[in-house]
């Protein structure tokens, strides 16, 4: 341990290398040694190579294996100032409190810087307000042996207590799949018709935004079908099934996301 | 038309009527002389010529079956017998001795209906004899016994006419006592053997002659008679007076039932179905125009017809041409051709109906033990479960870069053929692990892919299957994710014996599905388990447990596919040595789990729960178990010492000696890692003066000073740390 041991978590925000704060570039430029996460999220619109040359350092991007297993990242910090960077925010949807403990534990001097997450940012795009969201929920790629089904349960609860819910999707980076809008409408079609509990309808509005603060970044809303037909271009993707609406809202939805006109009637 | 031409006219006319049928097989301890009687029997019955029978082991036409002087398959071949002015249809099955070879047996007790069960009159009741008592009476096959080699004992033995009868009776009496243990009242008394009423016989197979009660009434000649006859030379003309094939087949013929009586008795035993069912009453009754439901006993490689399975039709008629399903497999499979078999030969026939033992090829998804039916998902018969389990093994790969794919398809045939075989493919290394019950069933096996198949490879030498397992009850033990997000509390112990004893006899199931937890929960608890830890069974995987005995942990139904999953692995790689693991009960009490469903899939679950698993079986102790073998030698007095100097430097215990006429018997227990070369050297030491066999006898533990050497050599083998992690290890 010396003066200088210390981890900083730095959150990039959702796009490009523009997309950090002045705090967060500060950060990372006073620190020795920078590493990176980006199998549960992954910075849109740029790549590692552009974001070291803007910060004039070398970026070690760890797999899963290495941050799970290996102590590399505390050992660093223990004789130097080292950054742990994932896109997004560090502690959102991503979860490294773990590793943020283990290094207080060690009484390594921890810092966090927050970065823009598709927390705030999905509402926000959409005009949705997020007092009103319920339970966040994640759709896994289905594999063998796991087929959860708390998700379409979860999203079934919160649209029973009239609660907007925020989907994300399952991230492969290191398989380089991720999934899309498309697909999760498919997963929860499917659910619905295996378990039937009325929560995806021909007529139930779903909104989709994709790479969020990105230049190109889109949002829509409309129904299964017409989502479906939509192109909504490459990922990240983001799904969100609104609960009861605001009139705020529902003006929102349609000057914005080209919700289809009979929303506002409905109210 | 000659005999044989005429006897295969009759047969196809006889197999359209059950009545008339006997099916029929011989089972007994290795070389009691099983073919040679077999041959007697087809020789008689005018399918081979008399001069032939005794010497020539028809049954035997396999090369290997040949140049060793021991059955390998179980040979199937049907004969007809006059009796009483009728003729009769025998579908005999003579199936091989040698313990390699038992899993042949116990397939073969399915077709049957009854067993010549063959005891030596020099040996008498052996251990595999018991074996095969066991796997009839289970299979509710009816038992007749012969006592063979009685010219050994008038002649090499020169016992007396009073110590023969004492020996006989000795035989018989103990026969009786297995039977009567074995089946519930009151088949226990009538399935009893009686020298009175001609359910036991006696004579020699190889001078082709017998002797039963109800013969002498025949044929006047009386056991005084024939033991004069044999004291005098003169078996040949005995057996003109008294040939062993009609004592038998007259046997045969009376005592045992004919398909429509032995089905309503052995259905219920061999098919949990509904009896009252449609299907049920098909069964019962051998309903020649019902369903089709047969049970595949037996798959042979035939060079021009590929594939043809044997096995008992049970009812319905199979014709050229129909439509069967395979249970368990989805596609429809079309009926070839319908055969009856005789010795080597298989007389295509047009169709075949219930009752009758049949070769069908075109069934390309059956392989032995399938049930096979005109209903696509009949409910199966039950499975044919074999006594032991493998505990020999070779690597084997293709010799040449060529043969790589064609090894994995023979590979996967020969499995199809032999399920008493484990084969594990492995295409990524081209090595692939062989394991069967003993070093002859290997070297049979790699023969068969080498000439048979035309592929040449290279193998291991054989290296002994070891079990792991746990000393006591240790946890809960906590497995982590990798993630750190999810925690699992698992205990291991070892399983009650009492449950290890169900799953042993068949009385649990432990393969596939457990298809009503609820029934089996009761089972465990009548077994004497705790039934708030019974309610939680989800899984088996070989005698090994897994229950869930947690309580109200929510989302865990989702990831309960995942912890079965990593179960069943850490089963199949104990963390001893990677090698399975045997009657560990492992309990998951309790977990916390990440809300969101991406941070709990299968990448964290399963190594956090065999994590959890591994170190709880730490802590319990870890044991290596190895297969041991029962040995048995009869061998002359002078040489007992070599012989016993044999055994005891194998690391073998001597369980018993004892006498018999000028020889001396040793009975043993040896450890098979140390049984490899015995026969050679067991030869060599009692200058080929010795004879024995052996019993796979299950599992121990590894002494306890040798067990670090075992578990380091098997892991530098599997190219694995020397030393085995320890429970920090997995709680990291
Ligand atoms: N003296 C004498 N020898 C016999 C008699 N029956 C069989 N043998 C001999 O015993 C040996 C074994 O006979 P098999 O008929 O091959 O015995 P098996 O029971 O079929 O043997 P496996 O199928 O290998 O278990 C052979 O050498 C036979 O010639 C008999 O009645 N008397
Ligand atoms: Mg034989």
């Amino acid at each position: 341990m010396n003066a200088r041991s210390g981890l900083v978590f730095v959150g990039l925000g959702l796009s490009g290398v523009d997309g950090m704060t002045v705090k967060a570039l500060r950060a990372l430029k006073d620190c020795d040694e920078i590493f990176a996460e980006f199998y549960t999220s992954t910075l849109i619109g740029t790549d590692v190579s552009e974001l070291e040359d803007a910060l004039g350092k070398k970026i070690k991007v760890l797999h899963r294996l290495q941050v799970e297993e290996d102590d590399e990242i505390i050992r660093q910090a223990k004789e130097s100032r080292v950054a742990f960077i994932t896109a997004g925010d560090t502690m959102a949807a991503t979860t490294h409190v773990d590793l943020k403990i283990q290094a207080a534990e060690e009484g390594i001097p921890v810092e966090v810087v927050h970065g823009v997450s598709i927390f705030s940012a999905c509402p926000t795009a959409l005009g949705l307000q997020p007092y009103k969201f319920g339970r966040t929920v994640t759709l896994p790629f289905l594999e063998e042996n796991y087929h959860p089904r708390s998700p379409y349960d979860n999203l079934l609860d919160n649209k029973s207590r009239g609660l907007h819910s925020m989907v994300l999707l399952d991230i492969r980076a290191d398989e380089m799949r991720y999934m899309t809008a498309h697909q999760a409408l498919e997963w929860l079609l499917e659910a619905e018709k295996k378990w039937k509990g009325g929560l995806l309808q021909d007529d139930t509005l779903v909104c989709v935004a994709a790479r969020l603060g990105a230049t190109d970044e889109m949002i829509a809303a409309g129904y299964p079908k017409d989502i479906l037909e939509l192109d909504l271009g490459e990922p990240l993707h983001t799904l969100v099934i609104p609960g009861n609406l605001h009139f705020m809202e529902s003006f929102a939805l349609v000057r914005f996301a080209n919700a289809p006109e009979e929303i506002i009637e409905d109210e | 038309m000659g005999r044989k031409e005429d006897n295969i006219k009759k047969a196809s006319l006889l197999i359209k009527k059950p009545e008339f049928i006997r099916n029929i097989g011989t089972a007994a301890h290795i070389d009691h002389g099983k073919t040679t009687f077999s041959d007697n029997l087809i020789a008689g019955a005018g399918m081979m010529s008399d001069e032939l029978s005794g010497k020539q082991r028809l049954l035997d036409f396999d090369e290997q079956e040949q140049a060793r002087g021991i059955t390998i398959n179980a040979a199937n071949a049907s004969m007809v017998h006059t009796y009483k002015g009728h003729d009769y249809l025998i579908n005999l099955i003579d199936t091989p001795g040698h313990v390699d070879f038992g899993g042949d047996v116990t397939r073969a007790m399915r077709a049957l209906d009854g067993a010549f069960i063959l005891a030596c009159a020099v040996e008498g009741v052996m251990p595999q004899t018991e074996t095969v008592i066991r796997q009839a009476m289970k299979e509710r096959v009816k038992p007749l016994l012969f006592i063979n080699k009685v010219d050994r004992l008038i002649n090499e033995l020169q016992v007396t006419p009073e110590a023969m009868m004492e020996k006989f009776t000795k035989i018989i009496t103990e026969f009786n006592k297995r039977v009567n243990a074995l089946l519930p009242a009151p088949l226990n008394k009538e399935w009893q053997v009686k020298v009175e009423n001609g359910t036991v016989a006696f004579g020699s197979a190889y001078h082709n002659w017998a002797i039963s009660v109800p013969y002498m009434k025949k044929s006047g000649i009386s056991f005084k008679d024939a033991f004069d006859y044999c004291a005098q030379g003169k078996q040949k003309e005995l057996a003109k007076k008294s040939p062993l094939h009609e004592v038998l087949l007259d046997m045969a013929i009376t005592h045992i039932q004919n398909p429509l009586d032995a089905q309503k008795v052995r259905i219920p035993v061999i098919w949990k179905g509904d009896e009252n069912s449609e299907l049920g009453k098909q069964m019962l009754n051998c309903d020649p125009d019902g369903d089709v439901t047969l049970m595949v006993n037996k798959i042979i490689m035939d060079p021009h017809a590929g594939e043809v399975a044997i096995g008992r039709l049970f009812s319905g008629t199979v014709t050229r041409g129909q439509t069967l399903w395979v249970s368990g497999m989805p596609n429809p499979q079309r009926v070839q051709t319908v055969a009856m078999s005789v010795g080597a030969d298989r007389i295509p026939v047009t169709e075949c109906c219930a009752g009758n033992i049949v070769a069908i090829s075109g069934l390309k998804d059956a392989i032995a033990g399938s049930t096979v039916s005109t209903i696509r998902d009949m409910e199966p018969f039950e499975k044919i479960t074999h006594y032991s389990e493998p505990v020999v093994t070779k690597a084997v790969e293709a010799k040449h870069m060529k043969d790589l794919p064609k090894l994995v398809e023979v590979l996967r045939s020969v499995a199809k053929a032999d399920p008493s075989l484990n084969i594990e493919i492995n295409n990524e290394t081209g090595e692939h692990l062989l394991s069967g019950m003993g070093e002859l069933h290997l070297e049979i096996t790699e023969y068969r892919i080498v000439n048979e198949q035309g592929i040449e490879i290279v193998s291991s030498p054989p290296i002994v299957v070891y079990q792991e397992s746990v000393k006591g009850h240790a946890g809960p033990f906590e497995g982590k994710s990798p993630n750190k997000h999810n925690k699992f509390y698992i205990e291991v112990e070892p399983m009650p014996q009492a449950v290890l004893d169900a799953i042993k006899a068949g009385d649990i199931s432990t393969t596939g599905k457990i298809k009503d937890p609820k029934a089996v929960a009761r089972q465990l608890v009548e077994l004497g388990m705790d039934k708030e830890v019974a309610k939680g069974l989800v899984a088996f995987k070989d005698n090994n447990m897994f229950l869930d005995c947690s309580k109200g942990v929510q989302n865990l139904f989702e990831t309960m596919e995942l912890c079965k999953q990593a179960f069943e692995e850490a089963m199949s790689k104990g963390p001893l040595a990677g090698e399975k693991v045997a009657a560990v009960m492992v309990k998951l009490m309790d977990a916390k789990l990440h809300e969101d469903t991406i941070h709990r899939g299968p990448a964290q679950v399963i190594p956090a729960v065999r994590s959890g698993i591994y170190g709880a079986m730490c802590q319990a102790g870890r044991i290596l178990r190895e297969p041991v073998q029962k040995v048995f030698i009869n061998v002359p007095q002078d040489n007992m010492g070599d012989a016993v100097r044999e055994v005891q430097s194998r690391r073998g215990i001597i369980e018993d000696m004892g006498q018999d006429g000028p020889n001396a018997i040793v009975a043993a227990t040896v450890p098979v890692a140390d049984m490899f070369g015995f026969a050679s050297a067991i030869r060599g030491a009692t200058q080929g003066r010795a004879l024995w066999s052996t019993e796979n006898s299950g599992f121990v533990p590894v002494p306890n000073e040798l067990q670090p050497n075992v578990v380091k050599e098997i892991r530098n083998r599997k190219g694995l740390n020397p030393e085995p992690y320890d429970a920090g290890y997995y709680s990291a």
